[in-house]
C-alpha cells in the first residue's frame, strides 16, 4: 500500500514492536526525470536511521514525481492522515515553496535535505523550518570567491531563465570582485549550447561561471570541451556530482566546482558514511546522499535530546545541531540555515571512475545573505 | 557583434535545424503515409540514444553505436507498429494521441527501469572531436560540421528513396489512395510497418548523433518532439520538403532569437532585466513563428491537405 | 447492459458517499483526494464541451486551467502582501474572496479562449491539435520566466481564500463548494446539449456544410463552444489553485493538457459523466499505483493502451454496451 519503512530491522525481531515515538514523512522525487537525486537523499537518510539502530523513528516515504501539486497533496496526506511530526525530503525549490510554508504554519517541523530558496531564508523564514543543506545562493557565492583567489578578472556567466538561475548569477556576482563580461540566461531544459559557447568565445572573458543543473550541465560541458574554447570553468557541485559525472566523462576533468561536502573530507563520520553507503547500496555516495544522511542524524540528535510532543524543546534541540556531520563542523545561523565551510573541488579520475578531490577552501564558516531579513 | 560571430551563429542554427529535420522527417513521413500522429516519436529518439550509449560503452566503437541506434530504434518502431499502432490507423486522431501518449509513459519508465535513473555517457569519437578553422578564421567544432553533412545526406537519401525507388513509389501511392494500391497487390500492412520502422530509425539516428554532444537521459525526447511537431506544422504535415524548410526555419529562429533578442532589449532596458525579458521572448519565438505561419497559411508552407 | 442514466446517478451518489464515509472514519485525506478528483472532473467537463460536443481536440486546455490558477494566485498574492496591483493608470486591490476570484478566473479564461479560438479555429484536424499545443507552450515558457509572480517557483498562498458564511479551511466544506461547481457545470452542459445551440453544434461537428446551408456559421458555433469550454476549465484552475494553496507554471504544461484528454477518454468521449468517471478512476490509479511501485507510470501506460485499443467508448461505453458519439 504505502512504501512505509519501519526504521530498523530489529523492530521486526521483537515480539511487540515499540510504538514509534517520532513519525517522519518523506516527500521526494522517486520517479521520472530527476529521480536520481531523490533516491540518493532517501538512501542516505535511511542509512543513518539504520546505523542508529533506533526503533522509535518511523519513516513514511512518498514519491512527488517532481510535480508541485502532487507534493502539496502528499503533504496534506502526511499531515492529515499519517499525522507525522516531521517532514523532509523535497529536492526542488519550487516544490519546497509549495509545501514548506503551509506545513510549518500547521505546526509541523520541516528539515530540508536539499532545496534552500531565498524567500524561506529571509522574509519567509519560520521557526519550524531547518535547512540542513545550504541556502540556494551558497555554492554560487563560493564559486565567486574561488574565482577571486584564482585571479579571474572577467567572467562570462550563464544560467537558465528561472528563479534558481537568477539566484545563481546573483550569488556569484555577490562575491566575485572582477568584471562580468556578459550575463546570459538560457532556456530551462535547453540541450544545445552552441550559440552560448560562440558568445563565450567572442566575449573576451577570462573565465566562465555556469549553473546548469542535471542534463543541461552535461550537454553544456560536453559541447564546451569540444568547442576548442579553453577558458577555465567554475560552477556549483550540482553539475559535477557522483551521479552524473560519469555521463560527462573526460569533458569534466580538471573543472573546479564548489561544494560543502566531498567524499574525501577527513573526519571519522564521513569515512564511515562513505564506506557504509558503498556497502549498503553498491555505489559511491553523492552530495545529495550526504545531505540526506546529515538530515537524519540531525533528527536523531534532536530525538535523543527532547520529546517531539514538546515543540519548543524539540526545536531547541534541532537548533543546537548537536550531531557529527559528514562535513565536519556544522551549526545553524539565526535563520536556521547552515553556517559551514564550502570547498573548491576538482574533477579527477580514480581508476575508471570520475570523482572529485578537494583542492582548497572557497569560503570559511559561511552564512547567507538573507539571514538579516529573517525575523522569527 | 562581429560578422564572424553572426556567421558562427547561423551555422549553429543550421545544425540545430538539421537535427530537428531528422526527427521531423520520420514524423511527417508517418503522418503522410498512415495519417498517424505519433507522440511516441520522441521515445524512439531516446531508444536510439540509449542503445548507442550502451553499445559505445561496451565496445568503444562509435560506428557500432550508430548501427545499434538505427537497429534498436527500427526494431522498437516495428514492434510498436505491429503490437499497437496498426490498430490505430482507422481510429480518430484523439485515440492516436492518447495511445501514443501511453507509449511515452511505458518507454520512459521502462528505460529508467532498465538503465537506472542517472544519465548515460556517450562521447564524440576521437577523430571527430575538437574544432577546425573555417575560411574567415571561424573556429567551429568538427563534429557539428559532420552533423550538418550527415543530415543533408539523409535528406538526399530520403529524396532518392521517395522519388527514385519502388518502395518510394508505393509510399507516395499509399499517401494518395491506400485502397487502390492494396488492390494492385501490394502488401499494405508490410509497407506500413516498413515506413514506420524507417521513421523510427531516423529518430534513433538523430538520438545517437545528438546524444554524443548532449545528455543521454530519460525524457530527452519530449522537448525535441514538441519542436519537431512545430516543424512539421510549419512545413505542412506530410511534406518532407516542408519538414526540411520548416526545420531550418525553426533552428535558425530558436538560435538567433536566443542571441539577438536579449541584445535588442538592451537598447532600451537595463542589462539584467533586458537579458531576462529577451530570453523569455526567445523561448516563445518558435511558437509565435508557428502561430504566424498558420494564420497566414492554415495548412503550413507546403501542406496540401489538413 | 446498464442504462446510462443509472450510471450517472450512481456516480453522483458515489461522489457524495465517499467523503461522507471519510468524514465518519476521520480519513481527512480521502476528502482531499475526492476534492482533487472533483476539480479535475470540472476541468475535463469544460474540455468535454469543446472536445465531445464540438469535436475540437484541444491539446492546450492547460492554458485555461493555468489562467484560472494564476487569476487566483495573483489576486490572493496582492491581498496577502497588501500591495495593490498597479497596471499603468489602473490600481487593482488584491482579494481573498472566492466569488470575486472565480468571476475573474472565468472571464479571463473566456477572453483568452476567444482569442486562441479565433486564431486556432482557422485550422482543423491535426493542425488544430498542434496549434493549441503551441499556445500551451507559449504560456508555459512565459510564466516560467515571469519573475514578478515567482517564475518557475510559483506562488504560495498561505491561507485558503474565503467564501461567505463558510470556513473553506475545513476540507469537507471546500469539497462542498467544488462539488456544487461541478454539478452546475454538468447541468449547464446537459442544458446546452439539448438546446438549439447544442443541436446546431452537434451538426456542425458532423457535417459543417449542412449547417452552413441552413444559414448558420459553423465556425461561430465552435468558437462559442470553445469559449464556454475555456471558461469552465478556468474556473476549475482557480479551485485547483485554492486546493493546493499554490500556483506554478506546471499548470500550463502540455502533460496536463494530455491528462485532461485522458480523463475524458477513460470515462467516454461526449458523455455527460465521462469526465467525472475518468477523473475518479485517474486519481484512484495515481494514488494506489503510486504506492505499489516506483515504476507505476508503466502500468498507467498499459492501462491507457488497453482502454484505447479495446475499450472503445470508455468505461461508460463498456457498461452501456454503446460506443457513444464518435469524434
Amino acid at each position: 500500500m504505502k512504501k512505509a519503512v519501519l526504521a530498523t530491522a530489529m523492530a521486526a525481531l521483537m515480539a511487540t514492536p515499540a510504538a514509534a515515538e517520532v513519525k517522519v514523512g518523506m516527500i521526494t522525487t522517486l520517479s521520472g526525470g530527476g529521480a536520481g537525486l531523490g533516491i540518493d537523499v532517501r538512501d542516505g537518510f535511511m542509512l543513518a536511521i539504520k546505523q542508529s539502530g533506533r526503533d522509535d523513528i518511523e519513516v513514511v516515504i512518498e514519491d512527488d514525481q517532481r510535480k508541485p501539486d502532487i507534493a502539496v497533496q502528499l503533504a496534506d496526506k502526511m499531515v492529515q492522515s499519517e499525522k507525522v511530526d516531521v517532514l523532509t525530503g523535497i529536492i526542488w525549490s519550487n516544490l519546497a515553496m509549495a509545501v514548506v510554508p503551509s506545513v510549518t504554519a500547521q505546526g509541523k517541523f520541516y528539515l530540508s535535505p536539499n532545496a534552500g530558496p531565498s524567500p524561506l531564508a529571509g522574509k519567509g523564514c519560520h521557526q519550524n523550518y531547518f535547512n540542513v543543506a545550504w541556502q540556494n545562493d551558497n555554492l554560487h557565492e563560493a564559486a565567486g570567491a574561488y574565482a577571486n583567489t584564482a585571479g579571474y578578472g572577467n567572467s562570462f556567466i550563464l544560467a537558465p531563465n528561472y528563479p534558481a538561475g537568477t539566484d545563481a548569477l546573483t550569488g556569484y556576482k555577490r562575491t566575485f570582485e572582477g568584471n562580468v563580461a556578459s550575463e546570459v540566461y538560457t532556456q530551462l531544459g535547453q540541450t544545445d549550447y552552441a550559440a552560448e559557447i560562440a558568445q563565450i568565445r567572442a566575449s573576451g572573458a577570462d573565465s566562465v561561471f555556469f549553473f546548469l543543473p542535471g542534463g543541461m550541465g552535461i550537454s553544456f560541458l560536453k559541447q564546451y570541451a569540444d568547442s576548442g574554447v579553453d577558458l577555465p570553468v567554475v560552477g556549483p557541485a550540482f553539475s559535477f556530482d557522483q551521479g552524473i559525472l560519469q555521463a560527462v566523462g573526460d569533458a569534466a576533468l580538471g573543472v573546479v566546482n564548489t561544494s560543502q561536502w566531498n567524499k574525501d573530507i577527513d573526519n571519522p563520520v564521513n569515512a564511515a558514511f562513505v564506506e557504509g553507503f558503498q556497502a549498503e547500496y553498491g555505489r559511491l555516495p553523492s552530495l545529495y546522499a550526504s545531505q540526506g544522511f546529515d538530515t537524519a542524524n540531525l533528527l536523531i540528535s534532536a530525538v535523543e535530546a527532547a520529546d517531539v510532543s514538546d515543540a519548543d524543546a524539540f526545536r531547541e534541540a534541532l537548533r543546537a545541531a548537536d550531531f557529527d556531520s559528514t562535513r565536519g563542523d556544522f551549526a545553524f545561523g539565526p535563520n536556521h540555515h547552515p553556517i559551514q565551510t564550502i570547498y573548491a573541488r576538482e574533477v579527477v579520475k580514480e581508476g575508471d571512475v570520475f570523482t572529485n578531490k578537494i583542492i582548497g577552501t572557497a569560503l570559511e564558516n559561511h552564512s547567507d545573505a538573507y539571514a538579516a531579513e529573517c525575523k522569527m | 557583434m562581429s560578422a564572424i560571430l553572426i556567421v558562427e551563429q547561423v551555422l549553429n542554427g543550421l545544425q540545430f535545424g538539421i537535427m530537428l529535420f531528422l526527427m521531423a522527417a520520420g514524423l511527417t513521413l508517418i503522418f503522410g503515409v498512415m495519417g498517424l500522429i505519433n507522440l511516441a516519436h520522441g521515445s524512439l529518439y531516446m531508444v536510439g540514444a540509449f542503445a548507442a550509449a550502451w553499445v559505445a560503452g561496451a565496445t568503444g566503437s562509435f560506428l557500432l553505436a550508430l548501427a545499434a541506434a538505427l537497429a534498436a530504434a527500427a526494431a522498437a518502431g516495428a514492434l510498436v507498429e505491429m503490437l499497437v499502432i496498426r490498430r490505430l490507423y482507422k481510429a480518430a486522431h484523439l485515440d492516436q494521441v492518447l495511445a501514443t501518449f501511453a507509449l511515452i509513459l511505458i518507454f520512459s519508465e521502462g528505460t529508467r527501469y532498465v538503465f537506472g535513473s542517472f544519465p548515460l555517457f556517450l562521447d564524440i569519437p576521437d577523430c571527430l572531436s575538437g574544432p577546425v578553422t573555417l575560411p574567415g578564421g571561424i573556429q567551429y567544432p568538427l563534429y557539428r560540421l559532420v552533423l550538418i553533412g550527415a543530415g543533408i545526406l539523409v535528406a538526399l537519401g530520403l529524396w532518392w528513396l521517395t522519388t527514385r525507388t519502388r518502395v518510394g513509389i508505393q509510399i507516395r501511392a499509399g499517401e494518395n489512395d491506400r485502397e487502390m494500391i492494396a488492390a494492385l497487390g501490394i502488401n499494405i500492412t508490410r509497407l506500413y510497418t516498413l515506413v514506420f520502422a524507417i521513421g523510427a530509425a531516423l529518430a534513433g539516428l538523430a538520438g545517437a548523433l545528438v546524444g554524443a554532444i548532449q545528455s543521454v537521459q530519460v525524457g530527452m525526447g519530449e522537448p525535441v518532439l514538441i519542436l519537431a511537431f512545430v516543424v512539421i506544422v510549419i512545413g505542412g504535415i506530410g511534406s518532407i520538403r516542408g519538414a526540411f524548410i520548416g526545420a531550418l526555419l525553426v533552428g535558425l529562429t530558436d538560435t538567433l532569437g536566443g542571441i539577438f533578442l536579449p541584445e535588442l532589449f538592451k537598447l532600451f532596458m537595463e542589462g539584467g532585466a533586458a537579458t531576462q525579458t529577451g530570453s523569455a521572448l526567445a523561448a516563445m519565438a518558435v511558437y509565435i513563428l508557428m502561430g504566424f505561419v498558420l494564420i497566414w497559411r492554415p495548412s503550413g508552407l507546403f501542406g496540401s491537405r489538413a | 447492459m446498464i442504462p446510462e442514466r443509472f450510471i450517472n446517478a450512481s456516480v453522483i451518489a458515489g461522489l457524495l458517499a465517499v467523503p461522507l464515509w471519510a468524514l465518519m472514519a476521520d480519513e481527512i485525506f480521502t476528502i482531499t483526494l475526492t476534492t482533487r478528483a472533483v476539480i479535475l472532473a470540472l476541468a475535463a467537463v469544460g474540455l468535454n464541451i469543446a472536445l465531445g460536443m464540438g469535436g475540437l481536440v484541444s491539446f492546450g486546455h492547460a492554458v485555461f486551467f493555468g489562467i484560472g490558477g494564476y487569476a487566483m494566485g495573483i489576486l490572493a498574492f496582492h491581498a496577502q502582501t497588501f500591495a495593490p496591483l498597479e497596471l499603468g493608470p489602473l490600481t487593482i486591490e488584491g482579494t481573498k474572496s472566492m466569488p470575486v476570484i472565480w468571476l475573474v478566473a472565468t472571464v479571463a479564461s473566456a477572453l483568452t479562449a476567444l482569442v486562441i479560438g479565433l486564431l486556432s479555429l482557422r485550422t482543423t484536424g491535426v493542425h488544430f491539435i498542434m496549434i493549441t499545443l503551441a499556445f500551451g507552450q507559449l504560456f508555459f515558457y512565459f510564466t516560467i520566466s515571469w519573475s514578478a509572480y515567482g517564475g518557475e517557483d510559483g506562488l504560495s498562498i498561505y491561507v485558503r481564500n474565503s467564501f461567505p458564511d463558510l470556513n473553506t479551511l475545513v476540507p469537507i466544506q471546500f469539497l462542498g463548494l467544488c462539488f456544487a461547481a461541478l454539478c452546475l457545470a454538468l447541468l449547464l452542459q446537459w442544458r446546452l446539449r439539448n438546446s438549439a445551440f447544442g443541436l446546431a453544434l452537434n451538426a456542425a461537428r458532423q457535417t459543417p456544410q449542412r449547417v452552413e446551408t441552413v444559414g448558420l456559421n459553423p465556425m461561430r458555433l465552435k468558437l462559442l463552444a470553445f469559449v464556454i469550454s475555456g471558461a469552465i476549465t478556468g474556473l476549475a484552475g482557480a479551485l485547483f489553485a485554492d486546493l493546493n494553496r499554490f500556483v506554478s507554471p506546471t499548470m500550463f504544461s502540455w502533460q496536463l493538457s494530455g491528462e485532461l484528454i485522458i480523463l475524458i477518454i477513460i470515462g467516454g468521449v461526449g458523455r455527460l459523466m465521462g469526465p467525472v468517471i475518468g477523473a475518479a478512476i485517474f486519481v484512484t490509479l495515481e494514488h494506489w499505483l503510486g504506492g505499489l511501485t516506483d515504476f507505476w507510470h508503466i502500468w498507467l501506460g498499459v492501462i491507457l493502451l488497453v482502454i484505447v485499443l479495446f475499450g472503445r467508448g470508455g468505461v461508460i461505453g463498456l457498461l452501456t454496451g454503446k460506443e457513444g458519439p464518435h469524434v
